[in-house]
């Protein structure tokens, strides 16, 4: 078994759309005008339009796509700090490619390199640290985004430099957390949805405890799911199964990788490095309270804003075009925003959600591009 | 971002690191194991393993015999649904 294919197959994701179709059409679902899920992770959004889930499903189950896209959500005044670091003399920035096309209040990573900066694209952050040690006399800064999947990976490179006084090293931290930006969306009125897929890697990482929340205090129920077409379509139709029956737990179809307690090495290197920050400011999801997070008083030595005293409070004068927030909240579809496609397109992106392929923008254009489908 | 792809646990690269060669899509990559390793496993003990990696980290075991149970309960759903219908059919 390659853990690819085997949840690919053809056969069985008919089976699992039939019975999803007799779920939506039993009671008490059967009279619901539409059933709303969302799936919180970007790269279910992928999964759902790179194979066209969306197509197959009956229209009647609407799929959200919600805020789970790192990329997404980046503010415009990381994207400046991490430019005003770039131009600076002898620094390298580095950074996932995702992150270079994203527009800042001027421009993005990617200009800024046409400008002059030396801006490296990074597939890992051990990588980063890679690139430190071969410029000793340059000051590397490794430009760290992501969820709890990726926040232990530069949680243990920073403890790696340390190991081994790599002193040119620093990073820009703007990790996002996954639960104070659930329950922030669960609090936010404009969410209307009935049941959540659950982010698969996050999940490895934190366990599947941590949500327990959703069911409990919201009655909503949460399915962590794989990213092959057979994971998700298993994992709507467990939604499905459980808003037929009234009840709301929390369940796991990506056991295959995803324990209840998640990976205990990964959270103690979170915990050693990082704490919560009060709260931050993310794109379409606004503030959010202990959502970001910042480096514990010990280890600030990494943190490449003290290093290079960036000036991080200055306020953002842009008005957003466009109705990212609505996008991202699920309350609009991508293709129903004015922008979409026209003056917002991926190689002129206006926001961070046509950026990555993971935006529920991005995918939707890349997939279905030339295709007008009818909205309502 | 949250992309993770399996990959089997080949040999061990440098012992030191902690780091292994992993066999991702026929491409081989030196992967940290940081986050399988504790007092009680040793990183020779997971050559042969399959794992999930995400940004040159092995973050989890794939357990084999759960992946097994999830396409066999697809199967036994199928099963039972073309045994309904042929009921149907029949009746």
């Amino acid at each position: 078994m390659k853990f690819v294919d085997e949840f690919r197959d053809p056969e069985l994701a008919e089976h699992l759309l039939q019975r999803i179709k007799v779920l939506l059409n039993t009671a008490p679902l059967a009279n619901r005008e539409s059933v709303r899920v969302m799936e919180v992770c970007g790269g279910h959004t992928h999964t759902i339009f790179k194979y066209g889930l969306d197509r197959l499903l009956p229209s009647r189950l609407e799929l959200i796509h919600g805020p789970g896209c790192p990329v997404c959500v980046l503010p415009r005044d990381a994207i400046d700090t991490a430019i005003e670091i770039a131009l600076q003399p002898k620094v390298i920035l580095a950074s996932f490619g995702d992150a270079l096309r994203v527009p800042g209040t001027r421009m993005s990573l990617l200009q800024a390199r046409a400008a002059g900066a030396d801006v490296r694209t990074v597939y890992s952050p051990m990588d980063a640290l890679a690139l430190a040690k071969q410029h000793p006399d340059h000051s590397v800064v490794f430009f760290a985004i992501g969820f709890e999947t990726t926040i232990p990976a530069t949680a243990l490179t920073m403890l790696q430099a340390e190991r081994e006084n790599v002193e040119n090293f620093t990073m820009l931290a703007r990790h996002i957390s996954i639960i104070p930006t659930l329950k922030a969306l669960l609090d936010d009125p404009e969410l209307e949805n009935d049941g959540f897929i659950g982010p698969g890697h996050v999940s490895m990482v934190i366990g599947t405890e941590p949500y327990e929340f959703v069911a409990q205090a919201y009655g909503k129920p949460l399915v962590v799911s794989g990213f092959e077409p057979l994971d998700l379509l298993q994992s709507l139709q467990m939604v499905l199964e459980q808003l037929a029956c009234g009840t709301s737990v929390i369940e796991n179809q990506y056991a295959r990788v995803v324990r209840k307690q998640g990976n205990a090495q990964a959270q103690q290197a979170i915990s050693t490095l990082f704490e919560p920050r009060a709260s931050d400011y993310w794109q379409g999801l606004g503030e959010v309270a202990g959502s970001g997070l910042q480096f514990r008083p010990e280890y600030s030595h990494f943190d490449a804003e003290q290093h290079f005293l960036c000036d991080a409070s200055k306020p953002s004068d842009i008005v957003e075009q466009g109705c990212c927030d609505q996008v991202l909240k699920g309350a609009l579809q991508p293709q129903a925003c004015p922008l979409f496609g026209r003056v917002c397109t991926p190689s002129q992106p206006v926001s961070a959600l046509m950026v990555s392929s993971e935006g529920a923008c991005a995918a939707r254009y890349l997939y279905r591009s030339g295709e007008h489908r009818d909205v309502g | 971002m949250c992309l993770g792809v399996p990959g089997k646990i080949i040999a061990i690269d440098n012992a030191d690191l902690g780091t292994a060669w992993v066999e991702i899509s026929g491409v081989r990559r030196s992967v940290s194991l940081a986050c399988l390793l504790d007092e009680t496993t040793e990183p020779e003990s997971l050559i042969g393993q399959w794992t999930l990696v995400h940004v040159g980290f092995a973050m989890s075991v794939i357990d084999a015999d759960e992946a097994q149970r999830t396409l066999q309960l697809l199967n036994e759903m199928k099963a039972l649904e073309q045994e309904m219908d042929g009921h149907e059919i029949r009746g």
